[in-house]
């Protein structure tokens, strides 16, 4: 009897009692337990944070709470599709205790009845927690919409304009650099170029770097510009600011030769900015502080640059011209963040609130940022921890007090991407005035007509 | 005569073409997984195994390829099974329309395999228990390619001769036994080929895998390979390069059993 | 009946033959889809107030489409991707292959065969690196072959790309198809004809189409289906530059995954359905034309 079909139908019938017998629930009597989801992975996206609440916050939390069973439940994936799991989860009412979520996601979360204030969620625990006192007020923003708090936020980060040193001292250009306006950017990519680099300047645009472009890119400028993208319930249009923005980027794509408008197109155009920055093919790049901790970072970056230290230089954006940003500033930046909160469908919201508090503790927040510097919520950890990164002192001195943020509503994902839209016309070739006036005519199509729109 | 040559001639070189179109876009797989730097370019490796060592490392790497044979194992013994079924079945017995039914179905697939259905879906495995299980990723795959499997194998079945299995039944044979001894070793090629089909679509897929499982430990390795990237989205392509060809050696060595032990063809085992 | 039902299987066992598959496919296939087509009436969005509270909206997602030129764009581009990389492509490259190495044997025909499997089998994420580094613009492979530096076939040659790209990927199906169907062409046929003094084309046209009208309109349907609903250039293009990439599949996913606008995906998905309907009835159409005055489309005299 030779039956290629009966070890299919066995493997079959196998499979199906293996995997019904995963779907038992835990039994354990009294023990209660609680799961923490994130997008991070060991081995994969993100390690650190995943080794960290796997090897630090699950034995120290279960040492003091011995009823308790902690889970950890990693993703590592893109952004977008592990906001669709998280999303899918909190509207079937089930998912982990405490969810990390990327901080511009909270209002549609919120909006959508997903998550809840942390108070109403946490009870009376929430408003005592001594963390309060150790986040700047900007930086708690990321975790408030409509003036409520639903989320603590994990940390935050700053954007700059990095430069390859070595570059500037050929072109005859000072180190330190300090650009007082857009214009001093293009002079010095106008140099540069002169002196043989053969893409002077990069600033993300293109539809290809998604999010990326709107975050390094455009909404920088605009607040260098002087106008914030959502103020007031209104979006801004094809406004002076706006066409500001557009104008300087098409000083770098059209035809001037201080960008490379082929790589804004690529699919991997942002990961082979970096390679060519660590190249020293590129000179001017403007990234946040992610591009030094991860991507020229000497040792695991993903360009490592041995000589990051001596040859890569940082200086904050500045506006348009001097005075002309944001609540009359000189120099600006954007900022973003993760924060976690807590699901509103916790059978035990009590001891998840004080898991989440637990994670955001000061020793917490120390041991995960062991061995590796990067910019906390936590003042008093920054204090000890920045210490021995000039760079990201640099960042949470000059940058984080100048710096805005993304207005967190649901309908941001899209007004980013066309944003993005508006770029790519420019470095296809459009001019400025008709890369705005198409990105008008969409922005009153996604926010319901001309009243929502300024400028 | 001389048209013959010139016909073997232009025969040969078009196999050439063929063949380097063919093979020219997997030198990557031969060369960046021993490369000291890979990059995404295909260049003489400075050769090194250390990449190898670097993915071993990775707690959920070697487990990811189990589950992926798990589930595109169960999927495609699933499909295989029930497809030859329905499709001996429809094959046989003449039901009025069943030819729109199939292409209906088949159509219907192609909503479900799509983006826009991961609620549904998402929603049904929830009520169903099936959220993180093997088996909830197992039927929804499997519900996705079924009609095409159906499709496929009703095709084939439709061309094999009836003599046999009239002689069969003459002799007493259940419609069961004749299906086991007679119809299933005529198509076998033809199962072999839905099964290799059924494995590698399962394969690749990233997107339902990835909703409805929770446990890293179950993650099949294309939902793992995806994790292989920094937070900022840069492929870590020493360790992306290396998953990928070990993550591909399954595929390619069941195609290899199936081909050598029954053939890989979509036609039976006897001419008539 | 029972003239058709060689095996006896009667109705009945029939029945609970095909159960099994109906139950699993009316569960996980058919419900899910008419769940996803109503879904398309609604304004139904993953995560925001839309999510919280859904309304149905009738229409217009449809109109709203309809009217949209990225719409509009992107099923130009599918229907030139699917006519260029199936139809022509895949089914024409597949047939090629199929005649050229029916009369061949041995290794060379193991080894084109092997080839051309693997490259449908591989998984799709490693097939998008795989063409990445063939098609780079810095350091591609076909850039150093072509000593053409800097040349970005991606950039330049969006949709040529994709469409090569899924020649290679799926040529198999088709080449397997095609050979399993020129074995039901009787050799001694294609003799008379040759001795007849037809040329090459004058055989298939003469011999072997009317032979294998079914097998090709079996290949077509499917492969336009699966090419229609193939997601694959994605890991390649994502779409770009500037949507000149941007098939069908793909922009369901920016508009329901990245936009989160999971209505408007429905609705586009129901629409791909529908264009599917229509390319079908034209291949029956021009296949099953002239079936009356043909023999039985299948297997044909007996050898």
């Amino acid at each position: 009897m030779r039956l290629p079909s009966r070890p299919a139908v066995i493997a079959a019938l196998t499979i199906l009692a293996l995997s019904s017998c995963g779907t038992g629930t835990p039994s354990g009597g009294e023990s209660v337990t609680l799961t923490i989801a994130a997008n991070s992975i060991s081995g994969g996206k993100n390690s650190d944070s995943a080794d960290w609440i796997k090897r630090w916050v699950i034995p120290e939390f279960e040492k003091t709470h011995p009823n308790v069973k902690v889970l950890f439940q990693p993703s590592g994936v893109d952004d977008e599709q592990y906001k669709t799991k998280i999303a899918l989860d909190l509207k079937s009412r089930t998912g982990a205790d405490v969810i990390d979520l990327d901080g511009i996601w909270v209002g549609e979360f919120a909006q959508a009845g997903y998550i809840k204030p942390l108070a109403e969620v946490g009870g009376a625990g929430v408003d005592a927690w001594e963390g309060w006192s150790q986040i700047p007020q900007a930086v708690q923003g990321l975790g408030i919409f409509d003036g409520k708090k639903y989320g603590l936020p994990q940390g935050t980060d700053g954007r700059v304009l990095f430069y390859n040193k070595t570059l500037f001292e050929k072109a005859g250009l000072p180190d330190p650099w300090q650009p007082a306006s857009w214009q001093e950017i293009i002079d010095a990519g106008t140099k540069l170029k002169a002196a043989g680099v053969p893409t002077p300047i990069q600033i993300n645009a293109g539809t290809a770097m998604g999010e990326a472009t709107t975050m390094q890119g455009v909404l920088p400028l605009l607040v260098g510009a002087g106008s914030e993208i959502y103020t007031g319930g209104k979006w801004t249009g094809a406004s002076q600011a706006m066409k500001d923005v557009l104008g300087f980027y098409q000083q770098i794509y059209g035809g001037s030769g201080l960008g490379d408008p082929k790589l804004q197109q690529e699919a991997k155009g942002r990961d082979k900015s970096f390679a060519q920055f660590a190249e020293g093919k590129i000179a001017i790049l403007a990234e946040s502080d992610y591009f030094w901790r991860s991507v020229v970072e000497p040792k695991a970056g993903v360009a490592p640059m041995k000589d990051r230290d001596t040859v890569v230089g940082y200086a904050k954006i500045p506006a348009r011209q001097p005075g002309a940003g944001i609540r009359g500033q000189d120099h600006v930046s954007m900022s973003g963040g993760a924060v976690r909160v807590l699901n509103p469908f916790s059978k035990n919201p009590k001891l998840a609130w004080e898991l989440l508090s637990f994670m955001h503790g000061a020793a917490a927040t120390k041991s995960q940022l062991a061995g590796q510097a990067r910019i906390s919520s936590r003042t008093d950890v920054n204090d000890e921890v920045l210490t021995g990164d000039p760079m990201l002192r640099f960042v949470a001195d000059e940058v984080l007090p100048i710096t805005a943020y993304r207005p967190g509503v649901a309908v941001y994902p899209q007004i980013s991407v066309i944003l993005q839209e508006a770029t790519a016309d420019v470095v296809s070739g459009k001019s400025a005035d008709e890369a705005a006036t198409a990105y008008q005519t969409k922005l009153e199509g996604l926010v319901g007509g001309a009243a929502n729109v300024s400028g | 005569m001389i048209r013959h040559t010139v016909g073997r001639l232009v025969a040969t070189v078009f196999i050439a073409v063929v063949l380097a179109f063919f093979t020219l876009p997997m030198l990557w797989l031969a060369t960046a997984p021993f490369d000291d730097t890979p990059a995404i370019s295909t260049s003489v490796p400075e050769f090194t195994l250390n990449n190898f060592a670097a993915i071993l490392d990775n707690p959920y790497a070697l487990g990811s390829i189990r589950n992926s044979l798990i589930q595109g194992g169960g999927a495609a013994a699933l499909i295989v099974v029930l497809a030859a079924l329905a499709a001996y079945a429809l094959s046989r017995v003449r039901v009025p329309g069943r030819d729109v039914l199939l292409y209906l179905l088949l159509l219907l697939s192609s909503v479900v395999t799509g983006t826009a259905a991961m609620v549904p879906i998402f929603e049904l495995a929830t009520r169903l228990d099936l959220i993180d299980t093997h088996l909830g990723v197992i039927l929804v795959v499997s519900g996705g390619l079924l009609p095409a499997a159906i499709f496929i194998l009703k095709d084939f079945m439709d061309e094999t001769p009836t003599t046999y299995e009239e002689s069969a039944r003459v002799f007493g044979a259940s419609s069961l036994q004749i299906l086991r001894h007679i119809v299933v070793p005529l198509v076998r090629p033809g199962l072999a080929t839905i099964a290799v089909w059924a494995l590698a679509s399962v394969w690749g897929g990233f997107l339902f895998q990835f909703i409805l499982l929770r446990d890293p430990d179950k993650a099949p390795g294309s939902v793992i390979l995806y994790t292989l990237y920094t937070e900022g989205g840069a492929p870590k392509l020493d360790l992306i390069s290396t998953f990928s060809l070990l993550y591909s050696l399954p595929v390619v060595a069941m195609y290899l059993f199936v081909s050598q032990r029954y053939g890989f063809r979509f036609h039976g085992g006897i001419k008539r | 009946m029972s003239a058709a039902d060689a095996a006896g299987l009667g109705r009945g066992r029939a029945v609970g033959f095909v159960l099994p598959a109906l139950v699993l496919i009316g569960v996980f296939l058919v419900f899910p889809a008419i769940w996803t087509i109503y879904l398309g009436l609604t304004d139904y969005r993953l995560t925001g107030l839309a999510a919280a509270n859904p309304q149905v909206v009738g229409l217009d997602n449809y109109t709203a489409a309809l009217r949209d030129p990225r719409f509009l764009g992107s099923l130009w581009l599918t229907v030139v991707y699917v006519g260029g990389s199936a139809i022509l492509g895949q089914a024409g490259l597949g047939f090629a292959l199929a005649w050229v190495l029916r009369t061949r044997t041995g290794w060379v025909r193991r080894i084109v065969e092997g080839v051309v499997l693997l490259s449908w089998i591989l998984p799709s994420t490693v097939v998008g690196f795989l063409w990445f580094a063939l098609l780079d613009r810095d350091d591609g492979t076909l850039n150093a072959l072509l000593n053409t530096p800097g040349f970005g076939w991606l950039l330049d040659y969006p949709l040529l790309s994709i469409v090569v790209f899924n020649v290679w990927r799926g040529t198999a199906f088709s080449m397997m198809l095609y050979a399993a169907a020129l074995e039901n062409v009787p050799p001694s046929h294609l003799e008379t004809a040759r001795l007849a003094g037809a040329s090459v084309f004058q055989q298939l046209r003469d011999v072997v189409l009317p032979l294998i009208r079914r097998h090709i309109l079996t290949n077509l349907l499917l492969i336009s289906l699966w090419t229609f609903n193939d997601f694959t250039p994605f890991v390649l293009t994502g779409g770009g530059p500037e949507g000149r990439s941007e098939i069908l599949p793909i922009y369901v996913y920016n508009v329901a995954l990245r936009g989160g606008q999971l209505g408007v995906g429905a609705a586009i998905s129901f629409l791909i359905l529908l264009i599917n309907l229509v390319f079908a009835l034209t291949y029956l159409r021009l296949l099953r034309g002239r079936r009356g005055q043909e023999p039985a489309p299948v297997g044909g005299p007996p050898a």
